[in-house]
């Protein structure tokens, strides 16, 4: 029933995974059940201005308070700044001059109940001067609007303006030109697990942190650099995270520093715990953009050259919005060949939430305009949407050759046209484009579209990553790896790959959590990463401790290591499998007998630094991954004519080219979980309502996130391609299909009903108004 | 008067319990600061996510929107109670075999939300399990395997009965 892979013994076939077991008794243990004795609660302060200067904060009611312990200020931390790059440090801990958006954190109580340590945040008197505030881009270019920053003139946060070859004169020889504006969303992450943190002081200059972090390696650098703590003092351990998508896991929260600051103050543990609200005003937000893409094709719908200008709220301070805004820009030139384009990017900071990563980073927002732009193009040259991706798509390159597109972004696969195909047979295109499909008043349309995204992303400062194969004397294995699995299943595949190497089963490997202690370090969960560089280290790790055992096996069998193999726990002599012994008795030679071994493998991920060199963001060009993966979606909505509700149908499609599926079954639900949760829910569900800052839905009521009820049974079909920079030729799963969903579900908007909704998301309303428009133009025209 | 201790007698996961609390305690605070069964977990307290769901009297609740004192008398049925000891629930069982899960998070209440269902109606049809959890919101895996992995369970259940 299940689809296998490849000729491996674990590798590419379903595996269960390795904590699914502690998750499904409630045995795992997230950060906010963590427990300690003597353990204080914390709670923040925090600023109900938008924008306003801090007069004077008074905490001296709070302390009084009895059964407060500490309170702690933005002043605690002596200037401290930090931010997502050595360039871009403009957050404190705290806010102790001016607040930037609306719940800012300026202090923090830790108290023996948490009912004591919200009743002293109450006391604490904060004087503000209220600001005018820009709460968005439009208003904050404005000449003389209000500053964010009083060193950032124009409240500009990033720009970047490359060009690729000619687009004027590109344009100039072009059959058809289109110009059209897009408009995405400013979106909640969607993990439901809040962010909460212990942290305590086993010693003066020991600092122990268990916080809700998708990246550990995150605050382990920026707490050392924070508390003035050499790294080796710092010790993240890992809880099991629930979820991470980018953004607020990856970066610091108001409670990573207050619950170390307070716990240092008081010599107890700390714990924090954010709640629903706390998460939806104030953790960061995928960027709103408003995109407009002016793209020039030949008659037969080739793609002769594009234009974008982006435009981004970037919120309230910078964290990862120059990688944003790289990322926006730079996948345009994929998966569709395009020899010219230009790039116009502009993100301002506003007095509203920061914005940051989100699954599907970047790529996301231009993606959608541009797949829905390309069925715009499709109908005004009366093209098939099908057809026209398939004339567009980047050709799988042959073996050992590599694609270089225009900015200079390189692959080696490429299975978008094998992905385009495969979603159009399975949908059953041929058949269903000769007759629209209508019930009563609802009306079914299906959508295409295509989308890449780069695994194995490689930035500038931080690369290298490692992994630690022990094997004990009794044969089983301690795999130790600092990568961090947040749900997307990267134990289970460093496990699996350990396995593999070393010719064991995926049960006789041991994974714990990430430990900064012990583990060696990582950079961290984000940007599709873990599997191809740290699934990279785990390969060369267990390769080394399996050297040191054929070596053993070798003298025992008195050949030479390269004859030796070891598969399903047996190690035999390949010329002749009669001579061999069981997995545990190697083990214990290699250990016991003279000299006794201690078997430890090491390995590095070199692909992230070595490769093909690094991006440089402000000319646009180089990789950003170290391979690519393709998608291609093909979907299909009910759209009800009279009230505007759209619903995805289960006659959902995905073929993803992940390389190769490690592990298929979490290849799918990654698959299908970023098409859904973060995809769809653009298309159709999620938005943040704001007015002068305030986030008007925050809580899960009124703002929407999609359920099981409308969830489309999409089904996942791989597509391999094998690629020569990913171990066992893996790719990136999951960040492609939050691409490729929006654009597939707003042209299947259009197909099923005749609307263009070119503002994410689709909701009744905006659909509603626009079916009504629709059907006033045509009775005007009758 | 908000601190004012209640007595409060109830079952969890079949043991007794004879606790004094305060009369705000919420049942999910009892469950996890108290008893010390974090397997139930928070998310919005707002009975909106569902990672929360127990069952009180064999049916599913959200214990963030119940107070503790309101389960007085009854039997609590947790995460921690499903397994029968080191064998897990089918419907476990099927949730790891099948890979329907991804950062867990939500699981302990989508298992809850399916053992509600699957006891009162051991043949659901497809829409059926769809609305047994539909309040139970997951953030990253899709559903679709969720719901495959409830529809395996309950073929077993059927046939294992």
């Amino acid at each position: 029933m299940e689809e296998t892979f490849g000729n491996y013994s674990v590798i590419g076939k379903p595996m269960p995974r390795v904590d699914a077991r502690a998750k499904v008794t409630g045995e795992a243990k997230y950060a906010a059940d963590i427990e300690l004795p003597g353990m204080l609660w914390g709670q923040i302060t925090r600023s109900p201005y938008a924008h306003a200067r801090i007069l004077n904060i008074d905490t001296s009611k709070a302390e009084r308070l009895p059964g407060v312990m500490a309170v702690t200020t933005g002043k605690d931390f002596g200037g401290f700044k930090w931010g997502w790059s050595r360039e871009t440090r403009d957050e404190e801990p705290f806010a102790t001059t001016k607040v930037r958006y609306q719940y800012e954190g300026v202090a923090a109580v830790a108290a023996i109940s948490e009912d004591i340590a919200e009743e002293a945040c109450d006391l604490i008197e904060v004087e503000y001067e209220p600001l005018p505030g820009v709460f968005d881009p439009f208003e904050a270019m404005k000449e003389g609007a209000p500053l964010v920053h009083e060193n950032r003139p124009g409240n500009i946060c990033v720009e970047y303006h490359w060009t690729f070859g000619d687009v004027d004169k590109a344009f100039a020889e072009s059959y058809l030109v289109r110009e059209d504006i897009f408009q995405t969303p400013r979106m909640a992450k969607g993990y439901l697990e809040t962010p909460a943190v212990v942290a305590y002081w086993p010693g003066h200059d020991r600092l122990v942190f268990q916080g809700a972090k998708g990246s550990p390696y995150f605050p382990y650098r920026i707490l050392a650099r924070c508390f003035n703590l050499p790294l080796s003092n710092v010790r993240v351990i890992q809880p099991f995270i629930g979820s991470d998508f980018g953004g607020t896991k990856n970066d610091m929260t108001h409670c990573d520093f207050a619950a170390p600051m307070l716990a240092k103050k008081t010599g107890r543990p700390v714990k924090l715990v954010y709640t629903q609200f706390d998460t939806l005003t104030t953790d960061l937000r995928r960027h709103p953009m408003w995109i407009t893409i002016k793209t020039g094709v030949t008659k037969d719908g080739i793609l002769k050259a594009t234009y974008v200008k982006a435009v981004a709220d970037g919120g309230a301070y910078t964290r990862m919005s120059p990688l944003t805004m790289f990322l926006t820009g730079s996948c345009m030139t994929m998966p569709y060949k395009l020899p010219n384009f230009k790039y116009d990017a502009y993100n301002y900071f506003t007095n509203n939430p920061s914005s940051a990563a989100m699954r599907g980073h970047g790529l996301y927002h231009t993606r959608f305009g541009a797949d829905v732009q390309l069925d715009m193009i499709a109908e005004e040259l009366g093209l098939d949407p099908v057809d026209i991706r398939l004339r567009n798509a980047i050709e799988n390159p042959e073996p050992g050759k590599v694609y270089e597109t225009i900015n200079e972004v390189h692959m080696a696969t490429c299975g978008v046209k094998e992905c385009i195909e495969k979603v159009a047979e399975a949908i059953n295109w041929e058949e269903r484009k000769k007759a629209k499909k209508v019930e009563g008043h609802k009306s079914y349309g299906i959508g295409f579209s295509a989308a890449t995204y780069n695994g194995g992303t490689k930035l500038s400062a931080h690369n290298a990553c490692a992994a630690i194969v022990r094997v004990c004397e009794d044969g089983s294995v301690n795999f130790l790896t600092g990568a961090s699995d947040v749900g997307q299943g990267s134990d289970t595949i460093g496990c699996a790959i350990a396995a593999e190497v070393l010719g064991v089963g995926l049960e006789d490997i041991d994974i714990k959590r990430v430990d900064t202690a012990f583990t060696p370090v990582d950079p961290g969960s984000y940007g599709s990463r873990v599997t191809v560089l740290a699934g990279q280290a785990a390969k060369n790790a267990a390769e080394d401790a399996k050297r040191q055992l054929l070596e053993v096996a070798a003298q025992q069998f008195s050949v030479t290591p390269e004859e030796v193999e070891i598969k399903n726990r047996q190690v035999f002599v390949k010329a002749n499998p009669q001579r061999n012994m069981s997995w545990e008795r190697l083990v214990r030679i290699a250990c016991y007998e003279t000299p006794g071994k201690v078997i430890i493998g090491r390995g590095y991920s070199t692909q992230g630094i070595s490769l093909l060199g690094l991006a440089d963001f402000s000319k646009g060009v180089g990789d950003i991954g170290t391979n690519y993966s393709f998608t291609a979606q093909a979907a299909e909505v009910e759209v009800d004519m009279e009230t505007g509700v759209v619903k995805c149908t289960d006659n959902s499609v995905i073929a993803h080219d992940c390389g190769f599926p490690l592990n298929p079954p979490a290849v799918e639900t990654q698959v299908q979980g970023g098409g859904y949760h973060q995809g769809v829910a653009a298309a159709l569900y999620e938005e943040f309502k704001m007015d002068q800052g305030q986030t008007l839905n925050p809580n899960l009521i009124d703002y929407m996130r999609p359920r099981a009820y409308e969830a489309p049974m999409t089904q996942v079909i791989h597509v391999i391609t094998n690629d020569p920079y990913g171990p066992f030729g893996a790719k990136e799963a999951s960040e492609g299909s939050c691409c490729s969903a929006p654009p597939a579900v707003i042209n299947a908007i259009y197909n099923a009903s005749g609307v263009w909704i070119n503002d994410l998301p689709a909701q009744p309303e905006k659909v509603f108004w626009a079916l009504k428009a629709q059907k006033e133009k045509k009775q005007r025209k009758k | 008067m908000k601190d004012e201790l209640k007595e409060l007698k109830l079952t969890v996961n079949g043991k007794p319990y004879e606790l004094k609390v305060k009369a705000k305690t919420l049942l999910v605070e009892l469950l996890r600061n108290e008893l010390k069964l974090t397997g139930t977990k928070v998310g919005c307290l707002d009975s909106a996510c569902g990672v929360c769901t127990v069952h009180i009297d064999g049916k599913a609740v959200r214990s963030c929107s119940i107070l503790a004192v309101q389960a007085n008398g009854r039997k609590v049925t947790t995460i921690e109670g499903v397994a029968d000891g080191d064998k897990l629930h089918p419907i476990q069982e099927a949730m790891v075999e099948y890979g329907a899960i991804e950062c867990g998070f939500c699981t302990p209440g989508m298992v809850m939300s399916a053992k509600a269902l699957l006891d009162e109606n051991p043949n659901p049809t497809r829409d059926e399990v769809r609305e047994a959890i539909q309040g139970n919101l997951c953030a990253d895996e899709g559903y679709v395997k969720y719901i495959e992995a409830i529809e395996i369970a309950a073929e077993k259940m059927r046939g294992g009965q």
